[in-house]
């Protein structure tokens, strides 16, 4: 091979760049979501639901959010109707983390995971379980 | 039709990813067994072609006419046109790898009335391209926190950038808009300019409806038909961890459908134009300091030539010469 060793070293760097996920994780433990359901309003409820089906929730949480945010800031309206029909106060504080108030072992399990970091907590209080 | 065969030969991916996870529930071939043999045919493919370059001989410096050349004391040398040092030709690989600056001499010419040839400036391509590229890495930086259990800080940096506009939810990555954007310039391109469209092959097309199908079913994924993220990064992470499985609740269809499209592109990669990843560092024109008047290159191809000389003829013929009268050097 002609200039061999520029050659070599350019492609050990393109081989390190392609590795770079496999070799990233060698040694990290691997940690997988574990989102916990059991607060204390979850466990009092009969029929245990959301506003809407687990797997609509799963995906497509934050876009329901986004709408709920629109409807009650921007439209001033604050009733949300369900795919079963049930009636819902749009509220971020008052309907989902009444529920859900274990915002640190249920939304935090799968945003840190993903990596994501929403904006809702810029405006809203957290739940009390992190006003340390 | 050369556009035709490559749309359609997309299409059939899109479709056979759909089909074989739908109906035949072949999630563990399109989820884990295609994408580690891609993986493997992009690494080994891109290896193998870089090195059969390497063993090319580059027997003389190619001097490009598009900076003064190092002569004579008062004449100012172009020192990064035509560099006759290595800092000088790396500053030009950077300049080429990084800003594509040889595109940025692209020129449209154009036949006009009289009949009169003009040339024009068009920096449109440079733009589209490099715009392109770079989205295209950041878009594949990006992707890391996929493939990363605790996801290094410069890509959630990265993340944090490029959806600071905070328009709807999941945010609009901005790299997105002007990735889908390049990618339809350059296919348009191709199909309104007649001298490209007369010089561009199936080659030309079907990487682009490729890269625009990834494009495509990727923001369809994301803000659109929503799938279960965590499924997917559940699935991503036990292939780079080398314990691949199947989430039990996987991802949806179009998870399938990125992933084939890309398992494809990668596996494409080696064999097409797309290497020019690799090619660019080994482009002749660009990595050789001109430096031909001061340096001896010898060709690398030169063999020990079997030569007769003067000496040795006369030795074979000399009785004969003396004979016909021929003055001969020694007796």
């Amino acid at each position: 091979m002609y200039n061999g060793g520029k050659i070599i070293l350019g492609l050990a760097v393109f081989a390190g760049l392609v590795t770079f996920p496999f070799l990233y994780n060698i040694g990290q433990a691997d940690r997988q979501p574990d989102l916990k359901l059991d607060t204390p309003v979850i466990r009092q409820m009969a029929v245990k639901h959301c506003v809407e089906p687990k797997a609509f929730m799963r995906a497509e949480h934050m876009q329901l959010l986004n709408d709920w945010r629109n409807e009650a800031l921007r439209q001033g309206n604050r009733e949300y109707v369900s795919s079963t029909g049930e009636k819902y106060n749009i509220s971020l504080q008052n309907t989902c983390l009444h529920c859900h108030s274990n915002k640190k072992k249920f939304c935090d399990e799968c945003h840190n995971y993903m990596a994501v970091h929403p904006y809702c907590f810029d405006c809203h209080l957290q739940p009390k379980e992190n006003v340390q | 039709m050369r556009a035709l065969l490559p749309f359609i030969t997309v299409i059939v991916l899109v479709l056979l990813a759909i089909v074989g996870v739908e109906a035949a529930n072949l999630q563990f071939l399109f989820g884990v067994v295609i994408p580690y043999a891609a993986a493997a045919i992009f690494l080994a493919g891109v290896i193998y072609k870089v090195v059969s370059w390497g063993r090319v001989p580059v027997p003389f410096r190619i001097p490009t006419t598009c900076g003064q050349q190092k002569t004579l004391p008062w004449i100012k040398q172009s020192r990064i046109e035509n560099p006759t040092t290595s800092a000088g030709v790396i500053t030009r690989m950077l300049l080429e790898v990084f800003l594509f600056r040889s595109l940025f001499r692209n020129l449209k010419t154009e036949l006009r009335e009289g009949p009169q040839l003009s040339y024009g400036s068009d920096k449109w391509l440079w733009l589209a391209g490099l715009s392109f590229h770079w989205t295209f890495l950041l878009i594949l930086i990006r992707h890391l926190r996929f493939f990363t259990q605790n996801v290094p800080i410069p890509v959630q940096m990265l993340e944090h950038l490029d959806s600071f506009l905070q328009i709807g939810l999941p945010l609009l990555y901005i790299t997105d808009v002007i990735f889908l954007a390049a990618v339809t310039f350059l296919l348009i391109r191709r199909f309104t300019i007649p001298q490209v469209k007369y010089i561009s092959l199936a080659a030309d097309y079907f990487p682009l409806f490729l890269i625009l199908g990834i494009g495509v079913s990727g923001v369809l994924m994301r803000y659109f038909i929503k799938t279960d993220v965590v499924g997917v990064k559940e699935l991503t992470m036990s292939l780079v961890s080398f314990s691949p499985a199947i989430p039990k609740d996987g991802p949806g269809t179009i998870f399938y459908v990125h992933l084939f499209l890309i398992s494809a592109l990668f596996a494409y990669f080696p064999f097409s134009k797309l290497v020019h990843m690799g090619g660019v560092f080994l482009s002749p024109t660009r990595n050789l300091a001109n430096n031909s008047r001061m340096v001896r290159h010898v060709n690398p191809w030169n063999y020990p030539v079997k030569v007769h000389t003067y000496e040795e003829y006369e030795n074979d013929f000399r009785e004969k010469m003396k004979t016909a009268g021929i003055p001969v050097e020694k007796e």
